[in-house]
């Protein structure tokens, strides 16, 4: 097996279980899917640089050959844009938890139509 | 003063009135009409400063490039066509607001009022000043706002803010059909500058495009000058207050389209399409404003309509296509302006003094109010076109020139309807006025409350019907040298001779008049009957036509997004991944080529197959373990784990360490947030769903996996790294490629990223902050806790040790800060750091213990973060640099050596503060909140036991 296969699977992997899970009607579901397409994404986008073994982009006059430092500076803001991301959509979900009562991202009984969805508001909602 | 001066001053004065008259807005009326007067006062005398030179033939230009890629100058002319609009849009701007002061009670919002006045009159100005034609169209849609505002002035009335979005819609729309018109000629014509496109009229005729082009612009004017079948927003529009009515309609918004018309007259005209199009508008709007203006009862609502007609009248004589009518044209244009806005002005003072405008329940005013009526009187003489007014003149040039055209063929046609349409414009304005002032009153009420107004409410219009007056009585030296000016401007060459008088002998035009006259007369003295024929007539009700095709656009544009896009995140995320997928197997399948490339691969290692093992296991565990949330938090820290030790496998010191650190605080964030949530909520979704989302999960993890194996077996195509390599130690002073990168090559994305990420902690605090309000509030009250939790709420091992932690952590943020440059480390990464060690302080010791000896709040660390990395950037500007050219130097500094400072290490501190502001935003936020809850808790808890308790 090739270091170049294992990660082109994983990342194939972790894609999948982000696409599954951000399929479902959950808020947290959702955040969890997230999070495993950004670890994929980040994975992938760091791939574009090729995969190099003990060569660390720190340079030195007697040091040719290095990873690629560009992918490497991209993917870096990008992880803390992902945690910027998630935290943001985390406190979105809880808000809208705390707000309506239900953690389902088309809330309880899911109004198929913008009519529905307009009667749906104009009914006040008892307060607990 | 200097002409680019002069020009820009004068289109800036109204403008800069209006913003002084918003910022005064709480200040008296007198105030806010002041400023308006001096402003349309000192506009009018820069006009007049400079009548003679432009009159002369100088056409004052000035020139600035705005957006030159899309050929938009701010370009601003002054010919005479512009100089006659620009006089008469800030005279009787100045005469409004002298009404206006009157009219209007001092408790009402006369500064909105006086300052959306102002608006609009500048965006007059700039129409009829522009130079260019794209910056035309930003005055024309100005207009069509700044009116809206001034229709819907008196807000509270349904009338006023409908008519108000009529107009809105109407002329609003229009503009966009005209940008499209104005585009189309600026294309053919290679140029959007108004004077070159004016020289070029032949090839513009020539272009096939012509027809299209010439239909587009004609509606933009139809819709703005209020012709048929778009004049029906007019009369709504007269819910606004009459000094509104009287500008707006008078001489301003709806002569725009006239103007238009006017000024590309000599590319446009001439041809048989236009002729055809725009005469038999005109024609048309005249005969039907009339008869329409005859049967209506309000005041206003007579004036509208015939503002309607005479708009028509103009908009016929400029499709003529004749240079004769176009002068006639420019006359009327003054003589319209004068005495339409005089008629407004004295229908507001009936309504004023009487409190009415129906003409049923008036009349006899002329004894109460003798100054009105003869003002009124004049200038509904000068409607009708009677002599000695000037209106007769202008419409005796009109009558002369219909004889000179044929419609269709029909060479009656146009001499015989404009005839009816001046008949019943006599009739219409001879109603006005004797309804009004003459014969019996017909209700007491409002007769025996009317009297003449101060002088400084008839002041404006009597001046008004003065000139009026006089146009007719010394034409040739009032206006003889403005018109043939204009009106050469218009034509585009020397305007044929002009001779204006009140006689000209015995012709046909003067036989029409008098039939006109004597059949108007006629028609007036049987209105009753006529009316009661009008009125058993049914009509077509353009309001009802109006609102019932909103409401079928609106309709239809609801199915259209319920079909395209459901309220619902699992469809629409659904479709998303769908087409993605979609489209990475179309290209993988028609792309052509192997999935394999030809770079050899690298022999992986016992450890890094377990490794991988291990994430595949843990991603599988997340899926189906998805309702049990404590557990899967588990799991996704072993993927990110592996994840970091797949980054330090591969060369990427930096990465690693960042990944780290953001997935203990992701952890944490999501433990916290999960305090609040459902912990094991029930199953969702329906077993076929599930199968068909995992299905599409499964061919995406292909699709992306397989792309990446197909690029991870290829080579680099050519990276730019090697430029970042080799210029990272003698261009960016620092050996760590990535943070140079970071923080000098790439130092504006960056900026960017942490901006974003100031942006996501400052939302978070907006969307926490406010929890304890409303239904969430209540929630949060009510808050049930549901996890088993140790008794001791600050463990004391736990307390010390994070205590004893936070200044080494603190250190190592330092030295990880310090060394980022060379060593791997930097701004984001210390900031994470140190961020963690605080946050311990917050789980081990509470929220409120930690809170309270917080020095720094997180929206100071996060504005001062962005505001030291842009001064930073700014700074090199200073230098002569671009924004963020970096520069460093290394200074010898006793015992500690040689040490480097570079001002990318400022830089630095900016992504520090910002990175750690939103961090510490986010948890320290949502710690709070579980707080809030857990008090809660506790006091419902107490209150039970105490309840218990006998």
């Amino acid at each position: 097996m090739t270091l170049e296969f294992l990660v082109a699977s994983a990342i194939g992997i972790l894609v999948a279980g982000g696409i599954y899970l951000a399929l479902r009607g959950r808020t947290f579901q959702v955040v969890l899917g997230l999070t495993l397409f950004s670890y994929a994404v980040n994975l992938f986008l760091f791939a574009a640089g090729r995969l190099t073994l003990d060569r660390p982009p720190i340079w030195s006059k007697t040091v040719t050959e290095y990873a690629d430092p560009l992918p490497q500076a991209l993917v870096l803001t990008a992880i803390v844009i992902t945690f910027g991301m998630t935290a943001f959509i985390v406190v979105l979900a809880l808000r809208s938890f705390l707000e309506t009562g239900s953690d389902q991202v088309d809330g309880d009984d899911a109004p198929c139509t913008l009519d529905e969805q307009a009667k749906a508001d104009a009914t006040p909602e008892p307060h607990t | 003063m200097a002409v680019p001066l002069m020009l820009y001053t004068l289109v800036i004065l109204p403008f800069l009135a209006a913003l002084l008259i918003a910022i005064g807005s709480s200040h008296g009326r007198a105030l806010h009409s002041g400023l308006a007067a001096a402003g349309s006062a000192l506009g009018l005398a820069l006009i007049l400063g400079i009548a003679g030179r432009v009159i002369g033939g100088d056409v004052l230009a000035v020139s600035v490039p705005w957006v030159p890629v899309i050929g938009l100058d701010f370009s601003l002319m002054i010919d005479p066509l512009g100089l006659m609009f620009a006089g008469l849009i800030l005279g009787i701007g100045l005469l409004v607001v002298i009404f206006g002061h009157f009219y209007l009670a001092s408790d009402e919002a006369t500064g909105r009022f006086f300052a959306s006045l102002m608006l609009f009159q500048g965006a007059m100005l700039g129409i009829v000043l522009s130079g260019n034609v794209l910056l035309l169209l930003v005055f024309w849609e100005l207009t069509s706002l700044s009116s809206f505002l001034l229709i819907g002035f008196w807000r509270d009335k349904a009338e006023a803010r409908q008519g108000a979005r009529m107009a809105l819609a109407v002329t609003g729309g229009g503009g966009l059909v005209l940008i499209a018109g104005m585009v189309l000629l600026g294309t053919i014509a290679g140029s959007f500058d108004l004077m070159t496109i004016l020289e070029r009229g032949d090839i513009i005729q020539a272009s096939p495009l012509y027809p299209v082009m010439l239909v587009l612009i004609l509606i933009g004017c139809f819709t703005k000058s209020a012709q048929f079948p778009f004049h029906f927003w007019l009369p709504h529009a007269m819910a606004a207050p009459t000094p509104v009515s009287a500008y707006l309609h008078s001489a301003t918004m709806v002569k725009a389209g006239v103007f238009l018309l006017a000024r590309l007259w000599p590319v446009l005209s001439g041809t048989e399409l236009y002729t055809v199009i725009v005469t038999s508008v005109g024609l048309i709007t005249m005969l039907m404003g009339a008869w329409v203006a005859l049967f209506k009862h309000d005041l206003k609502g007579i004036l509208a309509y015939s503002t309607i007609s005479q708009l028509g009248l103009l908009v016929m004589l400029l499709g003529f296509s004749l240079e004769m009518a176009a002068v006639a044209a420019v006359l009327h244009i003054l003589n319209h302006a004068a005495f339409k806005a005089a008629l407004f002005m004295s229908a507001g003072i009936v309504d004023h003094e009487t409190g009415t405008r129906d003409i049923r329940r008036l009349g006899g005013l002329a004894k109460v109010m003798p100054i009105t009526a003869i003002v009124a009187t004049l200038a509904a003489a000068a409607m009708a076109g009677l002599p000695p007014l000037g209106g007769f003149i202008s419409k005796e040039m009109m009558l002369d020139e219909t004889l000179h055209v044929g419609l269709f063929g029909i060479s009656w046609l146009v001499p015989v309807v404009a005839t009816i349409a001046a008949t019943l414009s006599v009739a219409y304005s001879l109603r006005l006025a004797v309804h009004l002032f003459f014969g019996k009153p017909r209700e007491a009420e409002p007769h025996a409350r009317a009297h003449d107004p101060g002088a400084g409410m008839w002041a404006s219009p009597a001046f008004l019907v003065i000139l009026a007056v006089l146009l007719g009585l010394v034409p040739m030296a009032l206006a003889g040298p403005l018109v043939s000016s204009v009106a050469g401007a218009v034509i585009g060459n020397a305007a044929p001779p002009l001779g204006l008088a009140l006689w000209h002998g015995v012709n046909v035009a003067l036989g029409m008049s008098l039939a006109a006259v004597a059949i108007g007369a006629l028609l007036l003295w049987r209105h009753a009957g006529l009316l009661r024929g009008y009125e058993a007539m049914r009509h077509l009700d353009a309001k009802a036509l109006f609102d019932r095709t909103l409401g079928a656009a609106d309709r239809e544009v609801r199915k259209l997004i319920v079909a395209t896009h459901s309220p619902s995140l699992q469809r629409m995320l659904f479709a998303s991944f769908a087409v993605i997928v979609a489209l990475v197997a179309e290209g993988a399948l028609t792309g052509g080529g192997t999935l394999t490339g030809a770079r050899a691969g690298q022999p992986a290692s016992a450890v890094a197959i377990i490794a991988w093992g291990l994430l595949i296991a843990a991603t599988i565990a997340v899926v189906r373990a998805q309702r049990q949330r404590f557990l899967v938090l588990i799991y996704i820290s072993v993927i990110g784990l592996i994840i970091t030790l797949a980054f330090v496998h591969f060369s990427a010191p930096d990465l690693a360490l960042t990944q780290i650190s953001v997935e203990v605080v992701t952890i944490l964030l999501l433990l916290l947030a999960l305090n609040l949530l459902p912990k094991t909520p029930p199953l969702l979704s329906s077993q076929p769903r599930r199968y068909r989302d995992a299905l599409l999960a499964i061919g995406g993890g292909l699709g992306i996996g397989g792309a990446a194996w197909a690029m991870l077996t290829r080579n680099p195509n050519d990276p730019i790294s090697s430029f970042h390599l080799a210029n990272s130690y003698s261009g960016g002073g620092g050996t760590n490629v990535v943070n140079v990168t970071l923080v000098d090559f790439r130092a504006f994305d960056t900026l960017g990223e942490i901006i974003v990420l100031g942006i996501a902690g400052l939302a978070i605090f907006a969307l926490l902050d406010t929890t304890s309000r409303g239904a969430a509030g209540a929630r949060l009250r009510s808050w049930q806790e549901d996890m088993p939790h140790s008794p001791e709420r600050h463990p004391l091992m736990f307390v010390m040790a994070t205590r004893i932690l936070l200044p080494l952590v603190l250190a190592v943020g330092i030295y990880i800060f310090l060394r980022g440059h060379n060593q791997p480390g930097g701004g984001f990464i210390a900031a994470l750091v140190v961020a963690i060690a605080f946050l311990l302080q917050y789980l081990a010791s509470g929220f409120d213990w930690t809170d309270a000896r917080r020095r720094v709040g997180e929206h100071l660390l996060i504005a001062s973060g962005v505001l030291v990395a842009m001064a930073t950037g700014l700074g090199s500007l200073v230098f002569g640099a671009n924004f963020l050219t970096s520069s460093f130097g290394y200074f010898q500094v006793p015992l500690v050596g040689e040490v480097e400072l570079a001002t990318a290490l400022l830089f630095d501190i900016g992504v520090f503060a910002v990175v750690f502001g939103a961090v510490m935003q986010a948890l320290a936020q949502l710690s709070q909140i579980s707080q809030r809850a857990a008090r809660a808790h506790a006091a419902q808890v107490e209150a039970q036991q105490q309840g218990s308790e006998p």
